[in-house]
């Protein structure tokens, strides 16, 4: 059964109509991120389910029961906050107890509750601090721990990584991950980082202005994007765009870029595209499915093309490399030594098998 | 010069700098504890005696005898009752101001306008009105006066300080269980508190310091100190035992209250001032 369940959710304030029709569900011990840049909707939608902001129109279920009325306090639900909201006159332990003495949980109880998430998040020697004396990593252990106690039935985040430096960041990552693993709690995960979104999610939920662009598995947003925007925001560096035509070329399809430079698509791809032969369309290409030609045959698929380095990026394991494609600023993700500096003239392989072709006009995925 | 000796030479002008300016302020204070302690002859005596030969509680014993001192009590029971009443329901106002925008965006402005108003224009009206209504010299009327004019400046203030507490605080524990009550009682008033000390100070000052609402509102029964100070001041000769002894029991309890609430007093004032 469903643990959330929302239908057709539309939020304003005033004239501005910031969710717009949101229709979700969300299995018992699934850890959904709902990811998109600022303004999407995501934070706005997230407040609803806790019951933070009124909706304007639609229904919200949690475990069946409708919840459009409840308080947030009747929700059945623990949140984690972006700032931690951590009361800074409490100490570490009062500040995790918080949630329990409001359920009037008996002192023994909290007690072992306490300790044991404290325990469990490596905090049990910082009990007794206040929270001005702990530092940024810790504090969100604290703000994590003060909902883990509460044994609810729905676990909310609200960017809750995103004040920390990038190293803590990626260490706080696997700790929740963890803990949902640990904990088996349906868990709604808020976040702009799209690298957080894939290496958390069981499934992702991409926003864009108030509305689901599109909701799967992280491989599967990755693989099979259904819009450019999809395609363009997973992926970092993102996909490059390239203006091209789709024509005909011997028997199957090729993709012309605006220097005329004919690149021929796989014959099982070609079928599938026959229909949308001559249109104008956008090539979309991954850095990563852009390699260094080798002189021995090209996989069926590949293709070659030649191109001056403009730019050189090195990562240590990879480097990114920036060139010209079909007039485009284009980025390469090649091995660590595949170039050395700019303005070398390099064969670079296009895997053909992989790119996918948008419609210019609706920006859907062909 | 060196560097170090024009450094010594500029704290130490400093230092007799600021000494002079607390002598200078600390004078009349000085003089008025003084005064209260002299013999009428030392009061009057030229040159002036800067130390009395013996410290004499006379003035003070008259204004007990007298009955006087009652004033002080009469000040307290206003000041601190008005101030009670104006700070709970100011602050329960200001939270509606400040999380719930009651009223619109100019709700705020038109209280807090409320408070410009000249006492002096206002105060004979309301003696006509509380004559009618047989509020005149009891503590109902000042209280209710007292309240009804510090509301506005309480809730100003404490609209402010409400503004800086992080919401998320307050929706954490609205989440974790805790009803919109409770929240102001554990979050709101605690996350507060300097700032709930400060305006407490100023709302009792207020009433403490009022004078003109006083004179006209009251008799004999709810006469403040302030008022009773006048009484001494006669068309023949000035009793200066008693006003200072009147004035060292008015002004003993404000010390007392600023001493042990001086820590919030700074942080509630400069909460309010470094708000962005």
């Amino acid at each position: 059964m469903a643990d959330l369940k929302i239908t057709g959710l539309h939020k304003y304030y005033g004239s501005m109509h910031a969710v717009r029709g949101i229709d979700l569900e969300i299995p018992a011990g699934e850890f959904t991120v709902l990811v998109g840049q600022s303004g999407c909707g995501k934070s706005t939608l997230l407040r609803t389910i806790a019951g933070l902001e009124d909706i304007s129109s639609g229904t919200i279920e949690i475990a069946g029961e409708v919840v459009n009325d409840l308080a947030p306090r009747d929700r059945d639900i623990a949140m984690v906050f972006q700032n931690y909201a951590l009361y800074p006159y409490m100490r570490v332990y009062d500040n995790i107890a918080f949630g329990l003495r409001a359920r009037k949980t008996p002192k023994q109880e909290i007690e072992e509750k306490v300790q044991r998430a404290a325990r469990m998040l490596a905090i049990d020697h910082l009990l007794d601090r206040y929270p001005r004396q702990l530092s940024g990593g810790q504090l969100q252990r604290v703000a994590i721990g003060r909902a883990v106690v509460r044994n609810a039935r729905l676990y909310l985040f609200d960017e809750p990584l995103s004040n920390l430096d990038a190293q803590l960041r990626d260490e706080m990552r696997g700790e929740i991950k963890r803990l949902h693993q640990e904990l088996d709690k349906t868990m709604i995960y808020v976040t702009h980082d799209q690298i957080e979104a894939m290496t958390m999610a069981d499934r992702i939920v991409l926003l864009r202005d108030g509305r689901i662009e599109q909701a799967g598995s992280p491989l599967d947003l990755y693989e099979r994007p259904a819009t450019k925007y999809v395609a363009g925001f997973l992926g970092s560096p993102s996909m490059n765009f390239i203006p091209a035509q789709l024509v005909s070329q011997d028997n199957g399809l090729a993709v012309r870029l605006s220097d005329g430079a004919l690149l021929s698509l796989p014959a099982d791809r070609g079928n599938r595209f026959s229909r949308h032969r001559d249109r104008e369309v956008t090539l979309g290409v991954r850095p990563e499915h852009i390699s260094r030609a080798a002189d021995d045959a090209l996989r069926p698929g590949v293709v070659c093309h030649e191109v001056t380095i403009d730019l050189v990026q090195p990562t240590g394991s990879r480097t990114y490399a920036t060139f010209l494609l079909g007039g485009v600023e284009t980025v390469a993700e090649l091995k660590a030594h595949d170039v050395s500096a700019p303005n070398e003239t390099v064969k670079l392989a296009l895997d053909m098998n992989r790119v996918v072709l948008i419609d210019p006009a609706s920006e859907e995925v062909l | 010069m060196k560097l170090s000796q024009r450094r010594n030479m500029r704290l130490a002008l400093r230092y007799v700098a600021a000494t002079l300016l607390t002598l200078f302020f600390l004078f009349p204070i000085y003089w008025l504890f003084m005064i209260s302690f002299k013999t009428a002859d030392e009061i009057y005596a030229y040159p002036p005696v800067w130390w009395p030969s013996s410290i004499q509680f006379s003035n003070y014993l008259v204004l007990f005898k007298d009955g006087d001192a009652a004033t002080v009590g009469n000040s307290l029971i206003v000041a601190g009752v008005s101030t009670v009443i104006a700070m709970f329901l100011g602050t329960i106002c200001a939270y509606s101001l400040a999380r719930f925008r009651t009223g619109g965006e100019n709700l705020a402005n038109w209280i807090i306008s409320q408070r410009m108003v000249p006492p002096i224009a206002v105060v004979f009206p309301i003696f006509l009105l509380y004559v009618w209504f047989g509020w005149v010299d009891t503590y109902f009327g000042l209280i209710l006066l007292y309240t009804a004019f510090n509301l506005p400046y309480v809730i100003w203030m404490m609209r402010g300080y409400i503004l800086d507490i992080p919401i998320a605080l307050e929706q954490a524990a609205l989440v974790d269980g805790y009803t919109r009550w409770q929240v102001l009682w554990k979050v709101v008033f605690p996350m507060c508190r300097a700032g709930l000390f400060a305006t407490a100070i100023f709302t009792f000052v207020f009433a403490w310091n009022d004078f003109i609402f006083a004179l006209v509102l009251t008799r004999t029964e709810v006469a403040t100190y302030t008022v009773q100070v006048t009484h001494y001041f006669g068309g023949q000769s000035n009793f200066w035992g008693k006003i200072s002894a009147m004035s060292v029991l008015g002004t003993l309890p404000i010390f007392i209250v600023v001493a042990f609430m001086q820590k919030y007093l700074v942080r509630g004032i400069s909460l309010g001032a470094v708000k962005g």
